[in-house]
């Protein structure tokens, strides 16, 4: 791959929690726009930590250390100081387990709008329809938004909240796990929408397999025991990584 | 030795008994309240001011009495109650200030209703110089409901799962913005339930409203917070051992009717908490 635009750039990032339990370890990682930037290992090894501090979610857990930067376009979002409200529209973030807020599907994917102030009814409907064409749901919806969040199968709750998501346009989008509870066609559908929609956006993604992360790196990065292995493109990483750790990670010894 | 046959028996025999034995007294104190008192029931009972020395006429004047104060316990302990419940569940961490204010409502709920009559007393009838008044009551009343409210509603902000939080973070929201948008809306139900059946049982209390509002007989309706006002909790205690000669029938009238609000009070937390709880996705 020729050179890509760097979208956020990880800076020695280090980080522990409080009650000891993960941590990452002097993390110095470029994330590159309009790919999908996959970050994978063993449970406990720092991903989800790192996604988390992409927007600030790490703000509502026990952080005990923080050293670092994480500069998005330049600006240090990792700054005690930073408007983490902002920063939350502008990176988007699709949880593990679906899970729809308790209201209307419709509601559900303007709620992001109306805290963001917008209430011009139009600029609702026009996000609604956007946003679950994009999440590939708009279709099966489109006759039914009134209805709860929580009467749609799990596949589909999970396309909602990506769409939840993407209402806001946010330039990122990180994806913790975001198809481990799914069957294999929801789960092929939310890959699929992925590749149609990262010329509009940049993700992150923790993959539930390895299976998923070789299938859908443009750029991968292996952790283990919150430290960096091995960071390079997708294919290169899954099919001659250079680190013997990698290697066996990916062939299955262990995980 | 008994056999485990019998044994098992024998236990399930205990343990069935004790749950016959705790609604035994509630059919019979209902059913003898009922019995003795729902002849005294009529139009101008309900509605008339008692004369004769109390003997004859109605319960009016302590039905409303017991309204406003019910009103008044609500004003001062819903805002404060669910206030604090929200405080406790959504912001304070785990420190020594939120354990000692646990500890306090804790200490609050122990307190015996007679104390909290003598704190109001102190407090707002002589020291504030409310008199005694509508306002002193439901101020003593309000704070001796306190602890109930506060610990139903934090419990039911607590039942709504973390996950809603933290989409609603998220999505740009903040702290309030998301009590406010998802937290308070699902725990709404279980915090009116806990509101009601701490009102319910203000609204049946006669030591607090002792000497801070209850008056032994009024021959009008209180006008203001600032007025004294009969109740019926108060009223009943007065007509059953202050009275010589008072007709049973009264007595147990009037029981009739506190039991009557009371439980109709109950019946309606219990409506409202079925209703959302079939609505609820969680």
């Amino acid at each position: 791959m020729s050179a890509m635009d760097i979208k956020i750039r990880i800076e020695d990032f280090s980080l522990h929690y409080s009650d000891g339990k993960e941590s990452l370890r002097h993390i110095t990682l470029d994330i590159y726009a309009n790919q999908i930037n996959v970050l994978f290992g063993p449970s406990g090894g720092g991903k989800s930590s790192l996604l988390r501090a992409l927007n600030r979610l790490n703000d509502l857990t026990d952080v005990a250390v923080q050293e670092g930067r994480i500069l998005l376009d330049g600006e240090d979002i990792a700054a005690p100081g930073y408007d983490v409200i902002r920063l939350r529209r502008r990176v988007g973030i699709v949880f593990a387990r679906p899970v729809p807020l308790p209201m209307s599907i419709y509601r559900n994917v303007t709620y992001g709008l109306e805290l963001a102030g917008i209430k011009d009814r139009a600029q609702w409907d026009a996000a609604v329809e956007r946003s679950l064409k994009q999440a590939a749901l708009w279709e099966e919806v489109s006759d039914r938004l009134d209805e709860s969040g929580y009467a749609l199968s799990g596949g589909q709750q999970q396309r909602l909240c990506l769409a939840r998501a993407l209402a806001l346009q946010p330039e990122v989008v990180l994806l913790d796990e975001p198809t481990s509870g799914l069957d294999p066609i929801s789960t092929s559908k939310i890959e699929r929408t992925l590749q149609e929609l990262k010329s509009e956006y940049t993700f992150v993604a923790v993959p539930h397999s390895v299976q998923q992360a070789a299938r859908i790196a443009d750029w991968a990065t292996f952790f283990l025991q919150g430290e960096l292995i091995e960071h390079g493109d997708g294919k290169t990483i899954f099919t001659t990584p250079q680190n013997s750790q990698t290697n066996e990670y990916i062939t299955g010894r262990f995980g | 030795m008994l056999s485990r046959q019998t044994s098992q028996r024998i236990a399930f025999i205990v343990i069935s008994l004790s749950a016959l034995i705790v609604v035994a007294p509630i059919l019979f104190i209902v059913g003898y309240i009922v019995v003795q008192g729902v002849g005294a029931i009529s139009w101008e009972f309900l509605t008339g001011f008692p004369y004769n020395g109390m003997k004859s006429g109605g319960v009016w004047p302590a039905i409303v009495g017991t309204l406003w104060l019910t009103l008044g316990t609500a004003v001062v302990a819903v805002p404060v109650g669910v206030g604090a419940a929200i405080y406790l569940s959504e912001y304070a961490g785990d420190n020594q200030l939120t354990r000692a204010i646990r500890i306090a409502i804790i200490n609050l709920a122990g307190i015996p209703s007679v104390v909290y009559g003598l704190f109001g007393l102190g407090l707002f009838v002589i020291f504030l110089n409310f008199g005694t008044s509508i306002l002193a009551g439901s101020l003593t009343l309000g704070i001796m409901t306190l602890p109930v409210i506060i610990s139903t509603a934090e419990e039911a902000l607590r039942a709504v799962p973390q996950s809603f939080r933290l989409v609603s973070v998220s999505l740009g929201g903040t702290r309030w913005e998301t009590i406010r948008r998802v937290v308070l809306p699902q725990a709404l139900p279980g915090i009116i339930t806990g509101i009601i059946l701490g009102l319910e049982r203000a609204a049946g209390e006669t030591a607090p409203i002792l000497f801070t509002v209850a008056a032994f007989f009024l021959p009008r309706l209180p006008h203001s917070i600032f007025d004294q006002t009969m109740a019926l909790p108060y009223h009943l205690f007065v007509i059953s051992t202050q009275v010589p000669g008072m007709p049973v029938r009264i007595q147990y009238g009037t029981a009739l009717v506190l039991m009557f609000f009371v439980l109709s009070m109950n019946v309606l937390a219990t409506l409202i908490r079925r209703h959302y709880r079939r609505q609820r996705v969680w």
